[in-house]
């Protein structure tokens, strides 16, 4: 069994505590909410690294992998993420369960508190961060940056959400530009991390054999020194009904595959409408899975790509389908991946089809629950949405959708921008 | 049927020999949704050379894993979409030294297991298929030819060894993959897909008695003939080459420092090899070594720096590497490195921390339920029970460290790849 209890333990913070004695882990994260922009972005992603270098008890990295060590081997590390237009940037970690130490020792505690300690007692110099490690976390968070072209359907998702959100906050990236990064000085993060501490809604999770009681008393003394105020609420996203005039963009670069991907609205329909289960479907028929259209026409019958799959930013509003093609088959695989959209729209798909669909969704709630990690991302994302739906709710609700539910989402979804990275012509 | 308990480990492992020569594991996971099946042969990219009824095979480099994408093709469709209807998620992967076919489900287990059993041993190709995977497959070769990761890896491979197959890519290349037909591939199913050289490992909280009726029931009869493999030449101790370099679109320069190491022998000592080979490599170059404080602090390495110990049958290798500006820099400090520690010794204190993280890292790993099921199908191959390692790990001993980093040290034992950026001068 799973039980999963919610608590504000001060204002505007919040512990999500989820008990079970099936993982041989506990998982731990602690996260500050705060609106994406260009502004601040940077600095906000920054911050997780800098603290992970050291802190006032353990100076520095060697201190904190032995300390961890100690621990039988716990994980603690900075966690940043981009979720419709909020950015939540904290630690997550990974520890032994209680129950599995060999000598009996008990782990919860000490790493509730290392946590703690990263998150709010900074290695400090001159009364703000150390300048080496400032300088030190700079470097490697341009080279975060930089590297996202490292990956190239990676990279074709990331320029896809700048061309075709240029006036949204969505189009900032979870660690911020370039060129933020580089005007940050540690007096400069120092002051973003004292507004965050006091500002921004804070979201602590728990999963793993502890009782909620005593993880809730383990996380009060943890977190003890996070300052009292007022933490307002986060802006809500910005959701885009319609597309604008469809755009396509095209990038040339010495790569031997090209990378195709195209962005959708969604109607307006996000994680919090009462439609998004009716939409969750059409993507996993449309896309979503290895029994959708995209992979049975566009890669096994007509052999045009390695992939083709597409997926929901379920905050957001928007839907991508990213696919790796020959540089020849652009207009063939383009056409034939809207193709398939209007077989969704008209209702030319087979019962199967969305029989499969709904399964593949309904067993994904369930997965949920067998997975730490995957259910710490799903209550973080429910928590920051306003959303209460439990995965089992959730697979309640995937089970009703009917034909024309996925027919209905499938006419709400609208093209907007077409991104197409292809190699130097020869 | 025997019954294995792991007490520490608090694992249930039901394990038995069917009459055709299958060993079928079941790992009890009482309280999980989803169940997990693995279905493995001991045929991987390495084994191009073999004798089957008396007579020398040589087959294309590829094949293993061309075979893979094409075992799922049924006389009456594709098993991919059966099981993607049943809600399952199956996939499959080959390495150099196995093939594994697996599923996760949420429902209808059992009929998920008896489709991955009979698509697996029955085979059916067509000139057609066959010929429309080349497609499929050279995407997919294009696709990890433009991944830097990969090539350094590969790049490595081919520094390290003179002779070995592991020096090939796994999938081969577009060219030799199109000297494949139907042929070909029977040939090698049936060379390598008989039970007796293949293993069913499941966790999950189903019944083993119907595990093993089902396998009984869905699989041939027959044991296969005996296969024997050729890997070529002896290898020589020292590497081929020790430099490898090329350039790539990648944003900073990406590194693979590697050990060539003595193969090692089925059994016990394989797994003993490797706990060694990863402990040693914490406490040379791990994130609580004084080695990585040091490069970390100047810069020259990030978090993204990373390890481990390999081995197949007739090769076995250590690496590191991860984003650099500076490549040789750091192979330097490594090899220097290790020539201290071989002489002066592992800090005791620091030993004894890293063999408990190890083990707490290991357990906390068996989580997933596929990385359990995999280490189990390669424990069984290699002659070893993967969950011995609490009790392995008392016996490693820091001596045996110090020998494996003055091998690390000694001319000829080491090589270095490296993926420079396009047109600059870093």
């Amino acid at each position: 069994m799973l039980t999963v209890i919610r608590k504000e333990l001060w204002p505007g913070v919040s512990l999500t505590a989820v008990h079970t004695d099936k993982f041989k882990s506990s998982m731990m994260s602690v996260n500050l909410l705060a609106p994406l922009r260009e502004e601040t972005a940077a600095e906000n992603a920054l911050i997780p690294y800098v603290l992970r270098r050291g802190t006032a008890k353990h100076l520095d990295m060697q201190q904190l992998s032995a300390a961890l060590d100690e621990l039988y081997g716990g994980e603690i590390e900075p966690a940043v993420r981009k979720e419709g237009e909020t950015q939540a940037v904290g630690f997550w970690a990974s520890v032994l369960d209680d129950a599995y130490t060999p000598d009996g020792s008990v782990i919860l505690e000490p790493a509730a508190r290392l946590m703690g300690e990263l998150l709010l007692e900074p290695y400090t110099e001159a009364g703000a961060f150390c300048p080496d490690y400032t300088a030190g976390e700079k470097e490697n968070l341009l080279d975060r940056i930089r590297g996202i072209v490292n990956e190239k359907q990676q990279y074709s998702i990331r320029r896809l959400s700048e061309e075709m959100c240029p006036d949204e906050d969505f189009r900032v990236g979870k660690y911020g530009s370039e060129a933020r990064v580089e005007a940050i000085t540690p007096q400069s993060l120092w002051a973003r991390y004292q507004a965050l501490l006091a500002g921004a809604r804070v979201e602590l999770y728990y999963c793993g054999s502890a009782p909620a009681q005593r993880v809730e008393a383990a996380f009060r003394e943890a977190f003890a020194g996070l300052p009292r105020g007022e933490r307002g609420p986060l802006p809500a996203c910005q959701v885009r009904p319609h597309a604008g005039q469809p755009r396509l963009v095209e990038e040339t670069m010495e790569v031997t595959q090209g990378k195709l991907a195209l962005g959708f609205r969604t109607g307006g329909v996000n994680l919090t409408s009462p439609d998004y289960p009716a939409l969750a479907v059409f993507n996993a028929l449309y896309g979503g899975t290895t029994s959708s259209r995209l992979f049975l026409h566009v890669r096994e019958k007509l052999s045009l790509c390695y992939f083709a799959s597409s997926m929901l930013l379920k905050i957001k509003g928007v839907l991508m389908v990213s696919s790796g093609i020959e540089f020849d088959k652009f207009r063939q695989a383009r056409d034939e991946i809207l193709a398939q959209l209007e077989a969704c729209r008209t209702g030319a798909f087979e019962d199967w089809e969305l029989d499969a669909a709904r399964s593949w969704l309904v067993s994904s709630a369930q997965k949920t629950l067998d997975s730490q990690g995957l259910l710490e991302d799903y209550w973080l994302v429910r928590n920051l949405a306003g959303v209460s739906v439990t995965p089992e709710e959730f697979a309640r609700q995937i089970q009703a959708v009917t034909r024309q539910d996925v027919v209905r989402a499938a006419n709400l979804v609208e093209l907007d921008t077409t991104y197409f990275l292809k190699g130097v012509e020869q | 049927m025997k019954r294995l308990t792991y007490s520490k480990l608090g694992e249930t492992v039901f394990r038995s020999e069917l009459d055709n020569g299958l060993t079928v594991f079941v790992d009890r996971k009482p309280g999980f949704g989803k169940s997990y099946a693995f279905f493995a042969t001991n045929y991987g990219g390495n084994d191009t050379r073999f004798r089957l009824d008396g007579v020398w095979q040589e087959t294309p480099a590829g094949v293993a894993h061309f075979l893979e994408h094409k075992m799922f093709d049924t006389k009456d469709g594709n098993a991919l979409q059966e099981l993607a209807a049943n809600g399952a998620s199956p996939n499959a992967f080959t390495s150099s030294a196995i093939t594994g076919y697996y599923f996760e489900c949420t429902q209808h287990f059992e009929d998920n297991l008896r489709i991955l059993l009979s698509f697996v041993s029955v085979p059916w190709f067509t000139k057609q298929s066959v010929d429309k995977e080349q497609g499929i497959i050279g995407q997919e070769i294009r696709m990890i030819e433009d991944n830097p990761s990969w090539r350094v890896y590969v790049n490595l491979m081919t520094a390290l060894y003179h002779h070995h197959p592991i020096r090939t890519n796994v999938a081969g290349t577009v060219e030799s993959i199109s000297h494949i037909t139907e042929d070909t591939l029977y040939r090698c199913h049936k060379a390598f897909y008989s039970p007796d050289n293949m293993v069913l490992c499941v966790a999950g909280d189903v019944d083993p008695e119907r595990v093993v009726r089902l396998a009984e029931e869905v699989l041939p009869r027959e044991r296969g003939a005996e296969i024997r493999r050729d890997y070529g030449p002896e290898e020589p101790e020292t590497v081929c080459r020790d430099r490898m370099e090329e350039r790539m679109e990648v944003s900073a320069p990406q590194f693979l420092f590697g050990v060539k190491l003595p193969a090692a022998q089925q059994g016990e000592q394989f797994l003993r090899r490797r706990l060694l080979g990863e402990l040693t490599c914490a406490a040379w170059l791990g994130s609580s070594s004084p080695l990585y404080a040091r490069l970390y602090r100047e810069g020259k390495i990030n978090d993204g720096f990373s390890y481990g110990y390999e081995a197949c049958p007739g090769c076995a290798f250590l690496c590191a590497g991860g984003e650099s500006r500076d490549p040789e820099e750091v192979c330097r400090a490594l090899v220097e490195e290790a020539s201290r520690l071989g002489r002066e010794g592992i800090d005791p204190a620091l030993w004894q921390r890293l063999k408990r993280a190890a083990y707490g890292s290991m357990v906390r790993q068996l989580n997933s339920f596929q990385n359990l099921c995999v280490e189990q199908a390669e424990g069984f191959f290699r002659g070893y029970d993967y969950l011995t390692f609490p009790e392995l790990f008392e016996s490693i001993r820091e001596e045996d460290a110090r020998q494996l980093l003055l091998r690390a040290a000694e001319d000829g034992a080491s090589a270095l790849s490296v993926i420079r950026p396009k047109g600059g001068e870093a």
